[in-house]
């Protein structure tokens, strides 16, 4: 099991013919994902080459648009590695088409464009009443789900298939968690972005992680700005029974500067890793103060 | 990016709100013209982007033009909460029968927009909203729909106002929603919004807050960042696209990735707290690619940052190879030269790491440790910046 990813997700590629885009559908073949094919409006009716993570030459079709893409493959997950000037654009195309998971790599996009097509999925609800789209990021490695599929950036090669479900904000600093940890390994590992507005949320991701039965443990990464992990550290002891281990990035940021992610600003006195630290610890999350240490909680507890 | 006042009156002008006469000033002798051009009363205003500069002394009142050039001499120059006074602004005076308050802003926790307004104004806003939260009315925007009429006369009714204002005041809330939305702002906020003698509704005092990630539709936007107050560290970093920020400390700092950055960052203040309390010297991302070039871009900007005394470079080899990394280190200290003097420590991780560690050995440089793990790395940094700094 796993939460919104796994074997059996078809997925496509918006931006499949461009730069990262051919690069990252390589390394998503590699991985083991079912790409059923890509968007580009311009190229479309062609195909692109790659190979599959057996080696096995693949050629995917490029379509006019999501809709049509899903019509023809019967796609059910998209990412995006557009450029910020047109991400707003790709992704109202995947809500409009109804695509259940869109994940947006792109980072830079205007915060307003993130607003709107966010605020857009919220009015294409399903017969359950929920929105049909699932946005993950923008400005987001993605998800994997080791052994199965990755939807995004994240190296595959890292760790493998395990009892773990991990939720941060940051790349790389979820890449070096799964390495910490990779003797124990991963049912999903979900990189939710450093943007201000975000689609899917550190409680949506507990939420799933708490119903997911293949997930043991959760390890949650947080770092300065907002006030997302205070409301997750409310969430968690409202809400979920598994164990959680946290780990809140900038305690040595100062007020007023933006740490490379938009989202990512000690505004005020509010959004500090000090405050976040104490509201997960509050809910009985224990908080390491390093990577490593952070490693170390977790293993402890399938020490028993 | 937080605009000054006068940038904000400028754009509130641009966008048809309705404001005073206000002339930007650098020296007294730029405000004494100002004020006869402005004639009358006019308000000497400090501009700095912090708040209580009023309680500073940094807002003065001039009735005439000469008065107006004594109070910017003395405000030109001043210190308000560390920002030094480089600007002030020349405000026609205004004859203020009423105060209101009245923002826009991003609702990070609702991923909508905010819209806040009182008929109390001129007060700390957010101690308003702490006393008599009743006193501040708070109506959720859909971003794709914005502040029309209706929505301007809901906020006005929402937040007390008799019915015979309502018009006027959603003529200025729609206007205002036309900044915010047309300038890519993330905060438009005035405080106070005055009602005048003569029954005008008139911005006095603005806050605007710029998404920097709308650069490329809003070209007029990089007339609006401040050069004067930059770092200079802070903008030779920003001309080779490199992303950081200059703190106050010892151990320069390089890492791919922001969240792995802030979190080496803390990893060295620890570590530091061992080694005579050395502290991280600034936040730099070079992003997943960590090419030479971009290396040595990197340590170039760290090595002329006086207070360095060594760098630890922490890098996860994620899509990047390690391979890659320990090359580009390698390239950019022979781009470097004998700029290069002070130790380095590298650690490496992931992606083909035994291959990148050897390249590092082979290389054999004097100024590079490696080091196998975050914790080490930053150990072994934070001791090396300590000996260079008793030694000295």
């Amino acid at each position: 099991m796993s939460i919104y990813l796994n074997k059996d997700s078809k997925v496509i590629v918006q931006g499949i013919t461009g730069g990262e885009g051919t690069k990252h559908t390589a390394l998503m073949l590699k991985a083991g994902t079912n790409i059923v094919g890509g968007v580009n409006a311009r190229k479309a009716g062609t195909t692109v080459s790659h190979k599959d993570k057996a080696g096995a030459d693949v050629e995917l079709p490029v379509f006019e648009s999501v809709a049509e893409a899903m019509e023809k493959t019967g796609a059910d997950v998209s990412v995006a590695f557009v450029p910020p000037k047109f991400a707003k654009d790709a992704a109202v195309e995947a809500i409009e088409a109804g695509i259940g998971l869109l994940v947006v790599i792109t980072e830079g996009i205007p915060v307003q464009d993130s607003a709107e097509f966010f605020n857009l999925s919220l009015t294409k609800t399903g017969a359950d009443g929920k929105p049909v789209t699932r946005i993950i990021g923008p400005n987001c490695p993605g998800i994997i789900t080791p052994g199965q599929a990755l939807a995004g950036i994240t190296p595959s090669n890292i760790t493998e298939a395990g009892p773990i479900g991990l939720v941060s904000k940051s790349g790389t600093l979820t890449y070096q968690m799964m390495y910490e940890l990779r003797d124990i390994g991963f049912s999903t590992s979900i990189g939710i972005g450093g943007d201000p507005v975000i689609g899917t949320t550190h409680i949506d991701a507990l939420e799933a992680f708490e119903n997911d039965p293949e997930t043991k443990a959760i390890v949650m990464i947080g770092e300065i700005g907002g006030d997302a992990e205070e409301r997750a550290a409310e969430y968690i002891k409202a809400h979920v029974t598994k164990p959680v281990v946290g780990y809140v990035a900038g305690f040595t940021a100062p007020e007023g500067k933006t740490m490379g992610h938009a989202g990512a600003i000690v505004s005020g006195g509010s959004g500090t890793a000090e405050g976040k630290k104490e509201a997960l610890e509050a809910a009985g999350v224990k908080v390491g103060k390093t990577p490593s240490e952070t490693a170390d909680l977790l293993r402890e507890i399938f020490k028993g | 990016m937080d605009l000054y006042e006068y940038q904000a009156r400028d754009l509130f002008e641009a966008h048809g709100v309705p404001v005073l006469a206000g002339i930007v000033a650098q020296t007294p002798e730029e405000a004494k013209a100002a004020a006869e051009k402005i004639g009358g009363t006019v308000v000497v205003k400090a501009q700095v982007k912090v708040g209580g500069r009023g309680k500073a002394g940094g807002v003065k009142l001039a009735k005439s033009a000469d008065e107006a050039q004594q109070h910017a001499a003395d405000i030109l120059g001043m210190d308000i909460k560390g920002h030094t006074v480089h600007r002030v602004m020349i405000a026609q005076g205004a004859d203020i029968a009423d105060e209101y308050y009245f923002s826009i802003l991003l609702d990070r926790a609702n991923r909508n927009y905010l819209a806040m307004c009182s008929k109390e104004g001129g007060v700390e806003i957010e101690q308003l909203a702490e006393e008599r939260p009743e006193a501040l009315a708070r109506v959720g925007i859909d971003p794709n729909t914005g502040i029309d009429a209706a929505k301007a006369k809901e906020i006005a009714e929402q937040a007390g106002f008799p019915a015979e204002q309502h018009e006027q005041l959603a003529n200025a809330f729609v206007q205002l929603w036309t900044v915010f939305s047309k300038e890519d702002a993330t905060l438009v906020e005035v405080n106070p919004l005055v009602k005048t003698g003569d029954g005008q509704i008139i911005a006095l005092d603005g806050k605007v807050t710029i998404d920097e990630n709308a650069g490329f539709r809003q070209p007029a936007h990089a007339e609006l960042v401040d050069e004067q107050t930059e770092d200079p560290l802070e903008a030779k970093a920003k001309e080779n696209d490199l992303n950081y920020v200059k703190l106050d400390g010892q151990v320069g700092i390089i890492g791919n990735g922001a969240g792995l950055v802030m979190s080496t960052l803390d990893v060295v203040a620890y570590a530091g707290e061992a080694h005579g309390g050395v502290k991280p010297a600034n936040f730099l991302d070079i992003g997943g690619g960590a090419s030479a070039e971009v290396m040595a871009n990197g340590l170039d900007v760290i090595l002329g940052d006086d207070q360095v005394k060594s760098v630890f470079v922490n890098v996860f080899g994620g899509i990047t190879s390690c391979d890659a990394v320990a090359n580009g280190i390698v390239k950019a200290l022979e781009i470097l030269g004998d700029s290069a003097t002070k130790p380095l420590v590298v650690r490496l991780d992931g992606n083909n790491v035994e291959e990148g560690r050897r390249i590092l050995e082979a290389a054999n440089h004097p100024l590079v440790t490696t080091a196998d793990t975050m914790d080490a790395g930053a150990d072994k940094a934070a001791e090396l910046a300590h000996s260079a700094q008793t030694e000295k």
